[in-house]
């Protein structure tokens, strides 16, 4: 008995050793759910592969809980390695260049085979700097597009498997779809930053701010309140009145999905990331898929949609041992075999041409209507300094302007032109004070 | 009167410490570090920080947000005080004429207070939602188009229900002790000089009341600039167009989410001071007509 026990004590501690000779690294998420449990298995798919490794998964709650809860731990020096961070926390991130190590030079210092020519331009020019070099490595990026209810569109006299293209065809069919009195109301929309505004100029190739959208320095200030927007945004003002547009809300937009499940809008305009959960709620009737919208008479459109989602950042202030993990780690993150199980089980796009093609040798877009339809509309065209992104300090705020904004034209208290150049004006403001943070 | 004299010096501080100790930890030290950042300007990181002097506080007066907020904490604390505490008077005033039903009463009136801020919200949120909710229901069958997510008049009323409603058990709780402490012969006499119920509330029972209703007043307008948080939060998140950020919420808001320290702890040390000279003003103004 004695003998056992001691057996078994030298086998604890040559355990004990066999696991501190590996490096631990923290990587904090905001993936809750479904996703939350893929991203275990994802991590855990890693730390089986090797044996020097180890990385430790933590869910922190919502994106800017995630976000804020490293920022603090940052300044009490108990800062995980990885942290997964919003795209409208792309510009704060940036501009805290001590706290930060860029992943170009994190793969670079570790001996990582890393081509940066293998990831989509479309996907990675969100976080690349003016010089090309990729700051964070993409986890899940995600761009809108529209969906909609095939019955309803037969039952409108509409032709199911047509897709509006135009705003103007957006309009048409759903006062042809109220008229017919096979739903209520035409179509409705989430993030009405993300989606009727950031993406809506990406798409159309107009810009919402100067110096390449941000992308070119601190110095960058907005310009939202152009022609084509102040027209989208005075005509979405007009079907609200209408009762053709409904609106779902602030931020996401949380009442907008319900009224498309409910069959009482015909369309919505949501993450292509969405689209699972769209299948799983559209009990009652098929689902159709389609690019977003746009102005014909405007020069230029369609260009190609922007993305969001979010990235990992690699925190500064680790050891040696630690980023050699971050880097590893990345590797087999962007892996194509990862990176096309994560793509098809989640929605969000993958990172890479190899992922892409992959899936495409797989035979899943054949099987699974719709799930190509973001990737092509990122790919629709080559980027242009007005459709590679944005990047602004202060941003979650300046989105939340927008949505002010936005709900002060819909109660009548401002027309378009004027809530979009106080969109300019409150932003510009919160831009400045981000400047002065960061000089 | 006998006075308890300690001989030995340290035994006196030995049996404070743990309560200077805690006042110190959770309440001074914080409070100095909100002091401190607001002279601060920093990144979110701080990676950079410069001392600013008065300039985060320079920036609130002329920020339209700001103002707008200072406003809304103004109606909604007025609102909910006013709303919480005449519903809790007139329910302790019913208990106060129950005999042998009051018990069960009281108990039952006392639950909402054991329910927590973000459930309170959540409850409410259920109960208005404009999609699923049953008050939007029926307030469209009398012709009311109920909708707290576009309009701010809606979603003002939706944060004052919900926050009085939290505070109604805990007033109430206090004006039932306070009634039962004014002599039963007091209000007798009166009745036989022929006042009515109503003449005898106004002039001997709400006057005899006014310790309580003082103290309930300090209390509920602290709870409504402070405590509401949590039912900002689950229920409007100070929207539509910044129509219930009420300033404890923009507080957080603008450290937590937007990362902007120095506007925050600027804010909050606005509002400590608030709180500070709104419980001096009560004390010195309103104590005096409060008769004991």
């Amino acid at each position: 008995m004695i003998r056992y026990s001691t057996v078994s004590a030298v086998a604890l501690a040559a355990s004990a050793c066999a696991a501190s000779a590996e490096t631990t690294i923290n990587w904090w998420h905001a993936m809750g759910g479904e996703l939350g449990a893929k991203l275990e298995e994802i991590v855990q798919g890693f730390n089986d592969s090797q044996d020097e490794y180890t990385v430790v998964p933590s869910y922190k709650g919502t994106y800017p809980e995630t976000m804020t809860a490293a920022i603090a731990a940052f300044r009490a020096g108990e800062q995980p390695t990885i942290v997964q961070v919003f795209e409208v926390g792309t510009g704060t991130m940036m501009a805290a260049d001590g706290a930060i190590v860029p992943v170009y030079q994190l793969m670079e210092e570790h001996g990582q085979d890393f081509d940066p020519a293998a990831f989509l331009p479309q996907v990675v020019g969100y976080y690349t700097d003016t010089d090309g070099n990729m700051l964070s490595m993409p986890f899940n990026s995600s761009t809108p597009i529209l969906y909609y209810n095939k019955n309803v569109f037969e039952a409108a006299g509409l032709d199911p498997e047509t897709a509006p293209k135009t705003w103007a065809e957006v309009e048409e069919f759903s006062k042809k779809i109220m008229d017919s009195g096979a739903a209520t109301c035409g179509f409705t929309t989430g993030w009405i930053s993300w989606i009727q505004t950031e993406n809506f100029s990406a798409w159309h190739n107009q810009p919402i701010g100067t110096m390449e959208n941000g992308f070119g320095g601190l110095d960058a200030e907005l310009t939202v309140n152009g022609p084509a927007q102040v027209k989208h945004w005075g005509n979405l003002k007009r079907l609200a009145d209408e009762g053709v547009f409904k609106y779902g809300g602030p931020v996401g937009g949380d009442n907008a999905p319900p009224m498309f499940y409910g069959q009482e809008c015909a369309m919505i305009m949501n993450s292509s990331a969405s689209r699972a959960g769209v299948i799983a709620n559209a009990t009652d009737f098929e689902v159709g898929y389609g690019m977003l919208p746009y102005y014909d008479d405007v020069e230029g459109a369609p260009q190609n949609s922007i993305i969001g989602g979010a990235t990992l950042w690699t925190l500064s202030g680790k050891s040696d041992d630690e980023y050699a993990a971050a880097a590893a780690f990345y590797s087999y993150l962007s892996s194509a075999e990862v990176q096309a199980d994560w793509h098809q089980f989640s929605g969000y796009l993958p990172i890479t041409q190899a992922a892409y093609d992959l899936t495409r040798e797989q035979g899943y877009y054949d099987e699974n209507p719709g799930a190509e339809t973001g990737l092509q509309q990122i790919t629709l065209n080559e980027p242009t300094e007005n459709s590679k992104g944005l990047r602004f300090g202060n941003y979650v705020q300046i989105r939340g302007v927008i949505d002010e904004e936005f709900e002060q034209l819909l109660s009548g208290d401002k027309d378009a032109q004027g809530a979009l150049d106080n969109v300019v004006e409150r932003g510009n403001a919160l831009l400045q004070e981000f400047r002065e943070q960061n000089q | 009167m006998k006075r308890t004299i300690f001989r030995n010096q340290l035994l006196p501080w030995l049996l404070l410490a743990p309560q200077l100790a805690i006042t110190f930890v959770f309440f001074l030290w914080p409070a100095a570090q909100a002091v401190r950042q607001s002279f601060l300007r920093e990144d979110a990181f701080g990676t950079r920080t410069s001392f600013v002097g008065l300039a985060n506080f320079e920036k609130l007066w002329g920020n339209a947000e700001y103002l707008n907020s200072l406003q809304v904490t103004a109606v909604f604390a007025i609102s909910v005080t006013i709303l919480s505490m005449g519903l809790s008077l007139i329910l302790a005033v019913a208990v106060d004429r129950m005999i042998r039903s009051s018990r069960i009463y009281t108990t039952l009136l006392v639950w909402p207070y054991a329910v927590a801020p973000a459930v309170a919200g959540i409850l409410w949120w259920f109960i208005f939602n404009p999609t699923i909710g049953i008050m939007p229901y029926v307030l469209a069958q009398v012709g009311y188009d109920w909708n707290h997510i576009s309009s701010k008049s809606d979603a003002m009323t939706l944060v004052v229900i919900a926050s009085a409603w939290k505070q109604i058990s805990y007033n109430f709780l206090f004006f039932v002790a306070g009634l039962q402490a004014i002599p039963a012969s007091l209000r007798e006499a009166a009745a036989i000089d022929g006042a009515g119920p109503v003449r005898r509330f106004f002039d001997i029972t709400f006057p005899l009341l006014s310790p309580t209703t003082f103290f309930l007043l300090v209390v509920n307008i602290v709870y409504a600039m402070f405590d509401t948080f949590g039912v900002i939060d689950a229920t409007t998140e100070g929207g539509p167009a910044q129509a219930t950020n009420i300033m404890v919420y923009k507080v957080y808001f603008d450290g937590f989410v937007g990362q902007n320290m120095g506007s925050s702890a600027a804010q909050s040390v606005v509002l400590m001071m608030l709180v500070l000279v709104l419980t001096v003003v009560q004390f010195r103004y309103v104590e005096k007509k409060v008769e004991y």
